[in-house]
């Protein structure tokens, strides 16, 4: 090729026809490109929809994400009541926030131009700094491109005919990897702990256990309560309410996950050996503890692990309380019970079964015996259904009908039941009889929806056969000429709503049906029985509607007797609830005894 | 004759004819250089090590820095090592249209060298052409993962979204343009005369030293050496489609530009292809929750082909929830510095920035 090539230096040239050409540049400002529909420019996030959890925060590899309190956000249970700030001169927009975001509040808009001279301009609180955000969103998270793992691992039950033939446990627990599977959806946002009475260090465990450290779930567990095993298979979990993940999908299985960890503990010797309780040195103190409830226990334990000499008396001849008798086998075997209570006589708890308070020792005596008193008596006293005829053969609270059944004695509820109510004990009574073959139907006053029965208990109850009339209100029981149950009349109701509250069921007039049955099992609540306590430490303790009025520390108009439990006006009637009676109680008889000496 | 004295010159950081923020010290005798030494370190900002302080899934934002004219490869490299750590399936959808970022990748970045390589011989309408057109691929990218540059997408198990409705045709029309728009370029660059006396004979870099130097891609193939990662080790579903890897010989300027200006068609080719196979269904396989997930401890080691060459990740998992070490070997570590330094000598002052540009050396790649 010589240096003269025609060609080569005139095609070049031909160039020049583009300038006749539409320019391919926009000339901003008179033009502008919009971004596209997948564009990561500035954040948005719903403030109404976050709930604080701080997942963005978390994953954010610049830290350019702030967990910050705003004015008019407080924060509540299931919301921390921080939303979060970004720094946008840290910000590398990768959106990982938004991919790992639960709830789908954080998103990204189609919004990139921003000048400033004040570096402090950069801080950014979505929503909050830019509400027309809402409008040009644009790099969204919905569930499937989440990185949040939405589906809860199923666990594994009994089939509902085989159920309602035994006691058997229903629940059979996850495996090891369905285990670790469960543990890896959390998010670790500690919105639980806030939730739960008593505080437990869930997303620590749970931590332990995806990790593959069960023992130091274990240990964890029982830094602040001593019947995980309990809680593991029947507590309430409100920390299930609140989970992130139940925002748009399931909440980590908590309990389960609680329940696998103690069950990686067969033996009380086991339990010992990886919990390696340390019990201080006698302090000279002694507690006198009225029940041996979960309040009760849980005071126990950590009282004896104090050094103090604890005493429960139980009016019973097994310790557990309601967990014990008000509370099904099915749902909690006896031998995780025993194993419980083995464990804490091991590290020095003293429990005198068969002893009455009032009746085969006076509260007096306890009183004057011991440097403090703990009171867990729950409730026992079931309250009337309010209905005519209910004093006749045939009608039976549910609570006294799940104590017969779990002293192993005998209750014959014929061929068709009707159970009144719509919480826990009421779900419990109605699958109790379909295991003695009967054909339950549980009458409801509100819509199912609004039973405060656990919804898996609700469902668990339908697998077996147990029907569910909603919005029926009992009027009145029919006896037969023999003066026995023959059946129940009740009325239908609407839902009429009302302000500041839930809707009331209002009854439809002329909509009285009969249903025809052999038993009536009334679940409408219980009450505390205070008869065995002298007058003057009813005055003293000071008891109103029903409940001993106790302070933060569980300590009650008489400093030296401490309450909990159901008998007390705090937290809802449950187990954990209890427990955290119990753990508060002991910080306070701490301070009672040792640290105001 | 006259001698003249030898004068030390400092090409970059700053400067036009730099890919990047590096340095060349060179010796100079008149317009010759005599010797070249290569500055790196204007750059460093520790990425391997920040890796290890982030979790396997954050890890994942750093990559892309490593290579800002073609960040893709590098998330897709990662990506590998990591699934063949955790042994992890990618769904068939992902595979194709991870061939299809990859191949888009190339593109904009094949536009950026016709850029950088006319422009370094003074010849400037193709860079006004070439990075025009490569806003069109860029607007591709941003319809797909939201980002223009920094992209991000390509993540172990898949990749982030599905494709936008209505991408796929949108890529074909992309693609049936900048064709045409080759041609275009052939005539102002290729055609010239001037290019090719530039090009010609310029920067040889000798075949029987390139495997020696640890030359790779196109600089490797403008040699005479037939060698492409996606042919060499097919990944993804390489295997499954129909192209040409192009080679020439002579292993200077001119036969780099030449592999490179097939490349770019090769790459349409492929595209095409890719969408008209790509299966539907899934395009993620779910890993579990980012902040927990651990990989099995282990060392895998990843290439794939970025338009310099082999890029190469090895990664080591202790087993945690963090990358124990990543080692990330780019195509420019060895002509940035070995290559070049050894090119260099004997060639005119005036060819130095022609001559990086035909190596695509890429500094951060080898400041990691």
């Amino acid at each position: 090729m010589s240096f003269i090539d025609l060609k080569g230096l005139l095609q070049p040239l031909g160039a020049v026809k583009q300038l006749f050409k539409q320019p391919h540049t926009i000339q901003y400002p008179y033009e502008t490109n919009e971004a596209s529909a997948n564009y990561r420019g500035f954040h948005y996030n719903d403030l109404d929809q976050c709930i604080g959890c701080g997942n963005c925060s978390t994953i954010c590899q610049n830290d350019a994400i702030d967990m910050i309190s705003l004015e008019n956000i407080e924060g509540s249970k299931g919301d921390s009541g921080l939303r979060p700030r970004i720094d946008n001169g840290r910000c590398c927009w990768c959106a990982l926030c938004v991919d790992v975001c639960p709830t789908g509040s954080l998103n990204l808009t189609k919004d990139y131009l921003f000048v400033t001279d004040d570096p402090n301009d950069f801080l950014l609180t979505p929503g909050l700094d830019n509400p027309e955000g809402k409008d040009i969103l644009s790099y969204t998270c919905d569930m499937n491109n989440s990185l949040s793992l939405y589906d809860r691992i199923p666990m594994r039950e009994l089939e509902g005919k085989e159920r309602v033939k035994s006691f058997a446990e229903v629940v059979l627990g996850y495996s090891e990897e369905e285990a670790r599977a469960e543990a890896d959806r959390c998010i670790s946002c500690g919105l639980c702990t806030e939730a739960c009475p008593e505080n437990m260090h869930i997303p620590e465990y749970i931590n332990a256990i995806a990790s593959g450290n069960d023992n130091d779930a274990l240990k964890i567990i029982y830094d602040n309560n001593p019947l995980p095993e309990m809680c593991g298979k029947v507590c309430t979990r409100l920390c299930e309410d609140v989970c992130a993940m139940q925002v748009r999908g399931d909440a980590v299985a908590i309990r389960w996950l609680k329940r696998y960890a103690t069950e990686t503990a067969p033996t009380v010797e086991l339990i010992k050996e990886i919990v390696d309780p340390q019990i201080e040195e006698p302090n000279g103190f002694s507690v006198g503890i009225v029940g041996a409830g979960p309040a009760g226990l849980t005071a126990a334990y950590y009282l004896a692990l104090k050094g103090y000499d604890v005493t429960i008396y139980e009016a019973q001849a097994h310790a557990g309380g309601m967990i014990m008798y008000g509370i099904p086998k099915y749902r909690f075997p006896i031998e995780s019970i025993d194993k419980q209570i083995q464990y804490m006589e091991s590290i020095g708890v003293k429990i005198k079964y068969n002893t009455r308070v009032g009746k085969d020792i006076s509260f007096d005596a306890i009183y004057k015996d011991n440097d403090a008193v703990f009171i867990g008596i729950g409730l026992q006293k079931p309250w009337n259904i309010g209905i005519k005829n209910e004093d006749i053969p045939g009608v039976i609270p549910a609570i006294d009908y799940l104590t017969i059944i779990n002293s192993d004695e005998s209750y014959d509820v014929g061929k068709k039941v009707a159970v009144i109510g719509g919480g826990n004990v009421a779900i419990d009574g109605a699958r109790v009889a379909a295991r003695f073959g009967a054909d339950v139907t549980i009458l409801y006053r509100r819509r199912v929806k609004d039973m405060p029965a656990d919804w898996e208990e609700i469902e668990g109850a339908e697998h077996e056969g147990v029907k569910i009339v909603p919005q029926a209100i009992p009027t009145k029981i029919i006896k037969n000429k023999k003066g026995k149950v023959e059946g129940i009349e009740y009325v239908l109701a609407k839902m009429v709503a009302q302000d500041g509250g839930r809707p009331r069921p209002v009854a439809i007039e002329g909509s009285e049906t009969i249903y025809e049955c052999d038993t009536v099992i009334g679940a409408i609540g219980q009450q505390a029985d205070f008869e065995w306590l002298p007058e003057n430490y009813k005055e003293a303790v000071l008891i109103e509607r029903g409940k001993i009025q106790v302070n933060d520390l569980r300590q009650t108009g008489d400093v030296k007797i401490f309450a909990g439990g159901d008998a007390v006006k705090f937290g809802n009637s449950d187990a954990i609830s209890a427990i955290a009676d119990g753990f508060n109680a002991v910080k306070g008889i701490d301070k009672l005894l040792i640290n105001e000496m | 004759m006259v001698r003249e004295k030898e004068t030390t010159l400092y090409l970059g950081p700053q400067h036009p004819g730099i890919t990047g923020n590096m340095m060349i010290k060179l010796k100079v005798q008149g317009d010759t250089v005599v010797s070249a030494t290569s500055h790196v370190g204007y750059l460093h900002r520790a990425f391997e090590k920040l890796i290890e302080r982030r979790n396997w899934i954050q890890a994942f934002t750093l990559l892309c820095r490593f290579c800002v004219p073609e960040p893709d490869p590098m998330e897709l490299t990662y990506a590998r090592a990591v699934e063949d750590l955790d042994n992890r399936e990618v769904p068939e959808r992902a595979k194709y249209i991870r061939v299809i970022v990859m191949e888009l990748a190339r593109m904009q970045s094949f536009m950026l060298w016709y850029a950088g390589q006319s422009g370094s011989a003074g010849l400037y309408l193709t860079p006004q052409w070439s990075v025009g057109d490569r806003n069109y691929i860029l607007d591709l990218f941003e319809d797909l993962t939201g980002g223009r540059i920094y992209h991000m997408y390509i993540w172990p198990g898949g990749v982030r979204r599905d494709l936008p409705e209505g991408w796929a045709d949108k890529v074909l029309r992309t693609m049936d343009y900048i064709e045409k728009r080759l041609v275009e370029y052939n005539k102002i660059m290729f055609d010239n005369t001037i290019f090719q006396k530039r090009a010609q004979g310029v920067g040889i870099v000798p075949k029987d030293k390139a495997i020696e130097w640890g030359v790779v891609g196109p600089v490797l193939r403008g040699t005479g050496i037939k060698s492409d990662v996606r042919i060499d080790e097919p990944y993804e579903v390489y295997d499954k489609i129909d192209f040409d890897v192009p080679t020439q010989e002579g292993g200077d300027i001119w036969a780099r530009a030449l592999v490179r200006q097939e490349e770019a068609r090769q790459s349409i080719r492929i595209i095409r292809q890719a969408i008209a196979d790509m299966p539907g269904g899934a395009y993620y396989n779910k890993v579990s929750n980012p902040m927990k997930w651990t990989v099995p401890a282990g060392q895998a080691w990843a290439r794939t082909e970025s338009v310099r060459g082999e890029v190469g990740f090895h990664v080591t998992s202790d087993g945690g929830n963090k990358p124990y070490r990543v080692h990330v070997k780019g195509a420019a570590y060895t002509h940035g510095v070995t290559v070049l330094e050894k090119i260099l000598p004997g060639q005119n002052i005036s060819d130095v920035s022609f001559i990086l540009n035909s190596l695509g050396v890429c500094p951060p790649e080898i400041e990691r």
